[in-house]
């Protein structure tokens, strides 16, 4: 039986005018994301000066990295998230696995630092501590969810109180208090310092002595919790795009059937995405220990719900498969610049909860149009 | 044991035979699915297994791809016996079974799904660091695709988009990139259209020409004649008879398939 070219099986024909149009409806569903933050952005640029009658401008440096600085825990904890919602999972924990990580890097800086160790030496330890901890609850929750198939929602959300539960017995109920003083720096210090106005400049690392106007007109440019974010982030989008790993993630999201029969080891791949997202959460919280200098059991809780709001606004869908990690970089973005936006326009606050909610359900609703308008165009 | 002429040429031509089943049981509970069946499949062979609803051919060959394990009998694969302990192991081994379901995820592209779990990788740094070899994964896909002459709209599109006979020639493109020795498929031409299923059939023929065998579980007796060497039918988890499929017609594999005729029956009695 020999076919010429010509008769080839010809799998499904498509004409390129049905296709371009697709395409369009797919590049607009991709985007609208970043489109909708252009037009916030611009939107707040405009409005913020008028309502509070020009003095105050919402395109500053110094805003811009307020904002930066704002969504780093938001941003750390959707990330693990993003990567366990891809492979059809769910973590409820991160919320408090971040005040769990807070109290516990707190406390071994602390006393490392009172046994007579160097301050950088407590700040690592107290890193290494943080990690293995929470990747040791991460391990539990995996295990238990892969191999004794108990459902993630439920596990997590038990394990989220149980974390809970030891971050206050090991405060006590209380703020960690009486760290070393020069922690502030490790959280707070920038890679770069600009001053504007007469005699100002550019400073890298190290804070420049200035005081008085100088001091008041300094910004502080990347952060060191903004930058070992933007490290983090880097090395999720590798791991996602460019690894096994990721391609492990999506097609356990995709089949799990099809994962396991192509002998994807798929047990010891779903505990190892609830461990990488109990340590992103870890990082958040040992952060905040940096940013404070203190460490809090309730710093976390309120950031689960808009870390998944966050990643639900990427673009990640909630039944596994699909997702990446800059898109749940654009929706902490989002969140973000909404909040901030309204703060500066004198808007209560508890409006921002109302147009978070809003932006959610959009984002679900544009992906469900984008399948219907495609489904659409393919049974044409 | 049933002779048939077809068989006899086999042997003639002193093949042997990839996978030999003898005297399979396989049980649930009260109810033998599978009755002391013998079955052989011979390089390059396409051999159609067909029979009513609840024959027991799904349940026959989820014994050989390590689905079930059987009772009682033996299962030999290339020479050697075997007894799956999992899918995988059968599968490893290079049995490959297509489903109506497919085992594909829907999520990825045409390269990443043939390469599922078999992901080639390139390193960096000394082997620190392994990424993705998309550029080798595609290069290899497209050339066993070419192979089989299946052409795509576009290789990088999620496949999810694409029709399921589409989706069935990734699936069967699969099974020969990784040099499979043996394809089952279970009813492969359900749920597709006509024009599809035609599709599905001429890859039949492109896994003989492969010299790959392919047992085909399908009710659709004009397709079984379309493309099989062979024909044995079970009924009521008995083998009833086995027939080259030359020497045979539609109509009397139907009455084989109602029961009607038995071929074992006659060697009990006589
Ligand atoms: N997992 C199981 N547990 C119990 N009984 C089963 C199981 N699988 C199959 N059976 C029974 O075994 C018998 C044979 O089923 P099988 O699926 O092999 O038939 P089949 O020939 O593939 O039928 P069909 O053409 O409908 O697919 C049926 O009576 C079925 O109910
Ligand atoms: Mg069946």
């Amino acid at each position: 039986m020999a076919l010429g070219k010509q008769q080839a099986i010809e799998v499904g024909t498509t004409t390129s005018q049905r296709e371009r149009r697709k395409q369009l409806v797919l590049l607009l569903s991709r985007v609208w994301a970043w489109v909708f933050l252009g037009i916030l952005i611009v939107f707040f640029i405009v409005s913020v000066p008028i309502v509070s009658e020009g003095s105050v401008t919402f395109l500053t440096v110094r805003n811009s990295q307020n904002i930066l600085v704002a969504i780093t825990p938001v941003l750390l904890l959707g990330l693990g998230q993003t990567f366990v919602i891809i492979a059809g999972g769910i973590d409820l924990s991160v919320g408090w696995m971040m005040s769990l990580a807070s109290v516990i890097s707190a406390l071994v800086i602390r006393e490392t630092f009172n046994v007579g160790q160097p301050l950088l030496a407590a700040v690592i330890i107290g890193f290494v501590a943080t990690v293995v901890g929470t990747g040791f609850v991460g391990f539990l929750n995996g295990t238990i969810i892969a191999r004794l198939k108990v459902p993630a929602f439920i596990v997590t959300l038990g394990s989220s109180f149980i974390v809970r539960g030891v971050a206050f017995l090991l405060t006590d109920n209380t703020t960690v208090i009486g760290l070393p003083p020069g922690l502030r720096d490790y959280g707070n210090n920038a890679l770069i310092y600009l001053i504007r106005g007469e005699g100002g400049g550019v400073y890298f690392l190290n804070s420049p002595d200035v005081t008085g106007d100088l001091l008041r007109n300094m910004d502080r440019v990347l952060p060191y919790p903004v930058v070992l974010t933007v490290i983090v982030v880097a090395i999720a989008m590798f791991l996602l795009k460019k690894t096994q790993f990721g391609r492990h993630t999506y097609a356990i999201g995709g089949n799990l059937e099809a994962a396991l029969r192509a002998g994807i080891p798929v047990d010891r791949h779903i505990i190892s995405l609830y461990m990488l997202s109990a340590v992103t959460a870890g990082i958040a919280g040992f952060l905040s220990t940096l940013r404070f200098t203190a460490g809090s059991a309730v710093i976390g809780d309120p950031l689960l719900l808009s870390s998944i709001a966050a990643v639900i606004i990427g673009g990640v869908s909630l039944f596994g498969g699909a997702g990446s990690v800059m898109g749940t970089v654009i929706g902490a973005l989002l969140i973000a610049v909404l909040t901030t936006g309204l703060v500066m326009l004198n808007v209560l606050p508890f409006w921002q909860f109302i147009v978070v909610g809003v932006v959610v359900i959009l984002a679900v609703l544009i992906d469900q149009a984008r399948d219907l308008i495609i489904g659409r165009f393919e049974s044409e | 044991m049933i002779t048939t002429t077809s068989q006899a040429e086999a042997r003639q031509q002193k093949r042997e035979p990839v996978l030999s089943i003898r005297q399979l049981v396989k049980r649930f509970g009260g109810l033998t699915a599978v009755n002391k069946v013998d079955m052989d499949v011979y390089p390059g062979e396409v051999v159609g297994l067909v029979g009513d609803n609840a024959a027991g051919k799904s349940t026959l060959i989820k014994c050989v791809s390590g689905v079930y394990h059987p009772e009682d009998g033996e299962i030999y694969f290339q020479g050697r016996r075997v007894n799956f302990a999992r899918p995988i192991d059968a599968r490893n081994a290079g049995i490959e079974t297509i489903y109506q379901d497919l085992a594909l995820a829907g999520n990825l592209n045409v390269s990443a799904n043939i390469f599922m779990g078999r992901e080639a990788k390139k390193r960096h740094l000394g082997g620190l660091i392994h990424t993705l070899d998309e550029r080798y994964m595609l290069d290899e896909s497209k050339q066993v695709l070419d192979t089989l002459e299946i052409r795509f709209p576009s290789y990088t599109e999620q496949i999810e988009k694409l029709s399921g006979g589409q989706r069935q020639a990734v699936a069967i493109a699969r099974a020969v990139y990784w040099q499979a020795r043996l394809m089952i498929m279970d009813e492969p031409t359900n749920n597709l259209g006509v024009v599809e299923q035609r599709k599905v059939l001429e890859l039949i023929h492109k896994l003989k020409e492969q010299d790959v065998p392919v047992i085909l579980i399908s009710h659709t007796l004009p397709d079984v004649f379309a493309v099989t060497d062979r024909i044995v039918v079970l009924h009521r988890g008995r083998k009833v008879t086995e027939k080259s499929t030359s020497e045979t017609d539609s109509q009397e594999i139907v009455q084989y398939m109602v029961g009607a005729l038995d071929d074992s029956a006659e060697i009990r009695t006589a």
